[in-house]
């Protein structure tokens, strides 16, 4: 039988390090692909995760249980990238995201794949601001509910509801500048 | 409020729950306050086809960043070499005894479940009191609702349980409670609890009754005799 989450952490407080290997082994994609979807550059999220997972192995002693593992790793992890957002430029970050949505000539190959809704799409997610970018991903891609996303975020329930609404809307609008209606919003 | 406006805020509630209804991450009361709403409004189930579309297409971007390279498991090694060596203590054994007991027993219901969450104080609280009266005093008395940690096995009749995933702490406490019996230890290898029926030996045949009575309880998959250790 696989040890849970919190069994794993339980252990990991009594400094055992095949457990920290084990829980290290379970999410670190997860995290790692959250982080870097916010820093936007790989060394950068591979260095982060090194030590959202140090700080587990040294806080796990004060791990309560009152929200998942993964939704406390995700905290640790979101508070270390935004954190590591502010010690860079203003400039570097400018430059990033206007790589990120820069809409260049396109060529053969980008206007075929434009007729492709979901390329285009997955192209307009890409483009998303931080914050909608990471709501989108916490609900979509790590399944986190609308409680554990008020946890890891730290805004109330309801603007979680409401930053998802104006995240979705802000993909439909970009969609529809790349000339694919959906009849919302 | 007008019926319109009402109808309308109804449904601008509903649409708003329409990503976490998509991931299957709903409570369970929302979960079905959407799936009401879905069967008779062809506008929202229009608007559900398009959360899924961004569902699909997020899950794609994540996919496709790839995972990190083996630096970052080096580095976190590297890093927790440096940190002071830890001795478990008492309290995070007992935390990891209770944790693997819970955990074990059905996991949605303490995710879910606010009852259940209530019921684990209670328990944590007679599992910490048996641990005390165990530490402190002969054995004379346990509390039966309650999972005990003892030192030693404490001697008497003991069976072997593996409980069905979908019970929940409530089910094995009645269960315990019912048999005046106590947990040993456990999940061990398979997902079986040691629980002592009886503090002095039960004779085979009446052993052998209360293992068929338990094991055809509907929250327990399998009940067998425990060896002597």
């Amino acid at each position: 039988m696989q040890a849970t989450d919190d069994v794993l952490i339980a252990r990991i407080a009594d400094g055992d390090r095949l457990a920290m290997q084990a829980l290290f082994a379970r999410h670190h994609v997860r995290v790692y692909r959250f982080v870097l979807r916010l820093v936007r550059n790989e060394a950068t999220a591979e260095d982060l995760i090194s030590e959202v997972f140090l700080d587990v192995w040294r806080q796990a002693g004060r791990f309560e249980g009152r929200a998942a593992v993964s939704t406390w790793l995700m905290a640790i992890a979101r508070f270390k990238a935004l954190s590591a957002l502010r010690r860079r430029s203003d400039e570097e970050l400018d430059e990033e995201t206007a790589a990120a949505i820069e809409d260049t000539d396109d060529t053969p190959e980008v206007a075929l794949a434009k007729k492709d809704k979901g390329a285009v799409l997955r192209r307009c997610i890409e483009g998303l601001s931080t914050d909608h970018r990471e709501i989108v991903d916490l609900v979509y891609y790590h399944e986190k509910s609308v409680e554990e996303v008020a946890m890891i975020v730290g805004i109330p329930e309801a603007t979680v509801k409401t930053r998802m609404f104006y995240a979705r809307k802000k993909l439909g609008e970009m969609l529809k500048a790349q000339g694919i209606e959906r009849g919302w919003p | 409020m007008t019926g319109a406006t009402k109808q309308v805020a109804e449904f601008e509630e509903i649409e708003a729950l329409l990503p976490w209804h998509a991931a299957g991450t709903l409570n369970p009361e929302d979960a079905a306050r959407v799936e009401a709403a879905l069967t008779d409004d062809d506008a929202l189930s229009a608007r559900l086809v398009l959360v899924r579309e961004e569902l699909g297409e997020t899950l794609a971007v994540n996919e496709a960043l790839g995972a990190p390279s083996g630096r970052a498991r080096d580095k976190l090694s590297a890093l927790i070499d440096q940190e002071p060596v830890r001795k478990p203590g008492v309290a995070s054994r007992l935390a990891r005894h209770l944790t693997a007991f819970m955990a074990a027993l059905s996991p949605r219901t303490l995710a879910y479940g606010a009852g259940a969450a209530a019921l684990a104080l209670v328990l944590q609280a007679g599992f910490l009191a048996g641990f005390v009266l165990t530490e402190q005093q002969p054995a004379s008395h346990q509390l039966a609702s309650a999972p005990a940690v003892t030192t030693a096995d404490g001697g008497g009749s003991q069976i072997l349980i593996r409980f069905n995933p979908q019970a929940t702490i409530a089910d094995v406490t009645r269960l315990l409670g019912e048999h005046q019996a106590v947990m040993v230890e456990g999940p061990a290898t398979g997902g079986m609890f040691r629980v002592r029926v009886s503090s002095t030996p039960m004779p085979q045949a009446e052993l052998a009754a209360l293992i068929k009575q338990i094991g055809q309880n509907p929250i327990v998959g399998l009940a067998l005799p425990a060896g002597r250790r």
